[in-house]
């Protein structure tokens, strides 16, 4: 019962909500990028949402499931297809012992996730089944590679069980797919010009006038060497006023940090647990999967909201993914 | 004990500030701050991470929201935060980690910049050492990748600035200076201090529990050992 790599794709790696608690000892949560596409993919399959799956990085890459297995892909827009077929995302998807998937470049967006009913079986390594790349930390401590083999469990079939009886009625089907998807728009956005809002930070009256337009009106662009650690925003370069010495202190994905040279650094999912540059702004948490599906030379322009905007709007998609996650597992269990 | 001021961190973390300074006595007050928050077990908090003068708060907004409520669920947080420092009784806050002592091999391959250290301190190589050793070392916070230790504790005659050019690899193990600082590279990393030593033992395992040898707050003593020792230690 597994997944084998056939072809990693240009960066996949094994991903879960991330190791939460351990950042005093300078272990960082790493996680999903996307983290809402992940919660999404997990819904759709009936697993927890926190549960491990697969992030692909700009092309995604070829599997083969050993058994039948029960998946849904989001995220990105990527080409996915089975043999000849094309494969639909934003939905439950069953498909047959033996499927050699093709998950190829992706048309809008960055990263794409692909959750497996059960999850994968890996045991946790401090707390979390993802893959920190940086920290060279989890079960999988590195990005996939050809044939290596994902444990996974067998899907139970009183989920999607009309799925499991389209497949077993036409044995020439390589898979079926649910005849209902979730509407992608709130969570995934076409257009990559989107303001991304974000607070200004401890240290953002330190910078110079010029520098404080610059950061919530120019426009930056996403370095081609960013990362899962953080992202180089290129453009009008950002000064301070005059020098600035910190000592270390926690840091946070989100964060928009300066270091000396002008150019802003914002950090993703593997941010340090602590760092001393300055902290200029932050970008708001329901915003940072958004920022992530931005791919290297795409621009970013920062909004400028405030610390009560950002929870009401972060509570506000909480409860809409609650309501979600009751609307799909009622599909999931009874479709008519 | 006085308050702290908040610092904000966006929306789902905050940052309790003690002070601006590296020191002793503001350290051992974050260091009770964090175990008596921990001990509290607030709400919707997801981590309590200590730095040299401060902690961050990492947390779930909606565990602090109330609704119909004007203030947003972060400054409800906060203001629970600030009243629990200013009651926060430091004495109170006992339990104290065993001192760990840390075999080192000073010099040679396993440190190259001793020699440095040693010119910029103007001292011979052998008082460094013994002023390296003689320090009595706590552990003011872990960061830059798992397992690094921040160390207070280094005689202020061996404070030496940072390398000029960083290396792109320092090998794991290495003990090292960089300006006020001591530290010990838990594996393979870029690194721009000062290198003067090397241990054989292994600062972070993922597979051992707890991973990292050092936690905060615990007290550091340092061992000289020869490289025969060295190798024997490694296994």
């Amino acid at each position: 019962m597994s997944i084998r790599v056939v072809s990693p794709g240009l960066l996949t790696t094994v991903q879960d909500a991330g190791r939460r608690g351990h950042a005093a000892i300078g272990v960082g949560a790493a996680g999903a990028m996307d983290a809402v596409a992940l919660r999404l993919a997990n819904m759709l399959v009936g697993n927890a949402e926190n549960a491990a799956a697969l992030e692909f990085t700009l092309r995604g890459p070829r599997l083969i499931f050993e058994t039948d297995n029960l998946i849904a892909i989001t995220g990105a827009e990527i080409d996915t297809h089975c043999g000849d077929r094309a494969l639909p995302a934003w939905r439950p998807l069953l498909l047959r012992a033996g499927s050699e998937v093709v998950f190829g470049g992706m048309r809008h967006g960055a990263r794409a996730y692909l959750a497996i009913a059960g999850g994968i079986d890996l045991a946790p390594v401090i707390g979390s089944r993802s893959t920190d790349v940086n920290a060279q930390l989890g079960p999988i401590a590195r990005p996939l590679a050809p044939n290596d083999v994902l444990p996974t469990v067998t899907a139970a079939r009183a989920i999607c069980a009309d799925l499991w009886r389209a497949l077993d009625r036409d044995r020439n089907a390589a898979f079926a797919a649910g005849n209902w998807s979730l509407d992608p728009t709130p969570w995934f956005w076409h257009d990559a010009q989107r303001p991304i809002r974000a607070i200004a930070g401890t240290h953002f009256a330190r910078l110079d006038d010029a520098s404080q337009r610059a950061l919530f009106g120019a426009s930056f662009r996403i370095g081609i060497d960013s990362n899962r650690v953080g992202f180089r925003l290129e453009g009008v370069p950002l000064m301070l006023r005059e020098p600035l010495e910190l000592i270390s202190a926690g840091s946070v994905p989100g964060a928009v940090q300066l270091p000396p040279g002008g150019v802003p650094i914002v950090l993703t999912a593997e941010a340090p647990t602590t760092g001393g540059y300055p902290r200029i702004a932050q970008v708001i948490a329901v915003d940072q999967p958004h920022l992530a599906q931005r791919r290297p030379g795409d621009s970013v322009r920062f909004a400028q909201t405030d610390l009560a905007d950002a929870q009401m709007r972060y509570l506000e998609r909480e409860q809409a993914l609650t309501r979600l996650r009751d609307t799909i597992r009622q599909r999931l269990e009874h479709p008519y | 004990m006085t308050g702290a001021d908040i610092e904000w961190l966006g929306d789902s973390a905050l940052l309790l500030r003690f002070g601006e300074r590296v020191d002793a006595a503001l350290s051992a007050r974050v260091h009770a701050v964090v175990q008596a928050l921990r001990g509290a077990a607030l709400p919707g908090v997801r981590d309590i991470v200590p730095a040299y003068a401060s902690i961050t708060v990492h947390y779930d907004p909606a565990a602090w929201n109330e609704s119909g409520a004007q203030e947003p669920p972060g400054a409800r947080l906060a203001a629970r935060l600030c009243d629990f420092v200013e009651n926060c009784n430091i004495s109170a806050a006992g339990k104290s980690l065993p001192a760990v002592e840390i075999p080192i091999c000073y010099g040679g391959e396993f440190g190259p910049d001793l020699a440095e250290v040693a010119a910029l301190a103007q001292l011979d190589v052998d008082t460094v050492i013994a002023r390296h050793l003689a320090g009595a070392y706590r552990v003011a916070m872990l960061g830059f990748a798992p397992g690094f230790p921040y160390l207070l504790g280094l005689d202020p005659v061996l404070h030496t600035p940072r390398r000029a050019q960083p290396r792109t690899r320092v090998p794991a193990g290495s003990v090292a200076i960089g300006g006020a600082q001591t530290g010990i590279y838990p594996r393979d990393l870029p690194g721009g201090w000062q290198i003067i030593g090397r241990t054989p033992l292994a600062l972070f395992d993922a597979a051992r529990d707890p991973p990292a040898l050092l936690a905060p707050s615990q007290r550091v003593r340092f061992r000289a050992i020869d490289a025969h020792a060295f190798a024997k230690l490694q296994g």
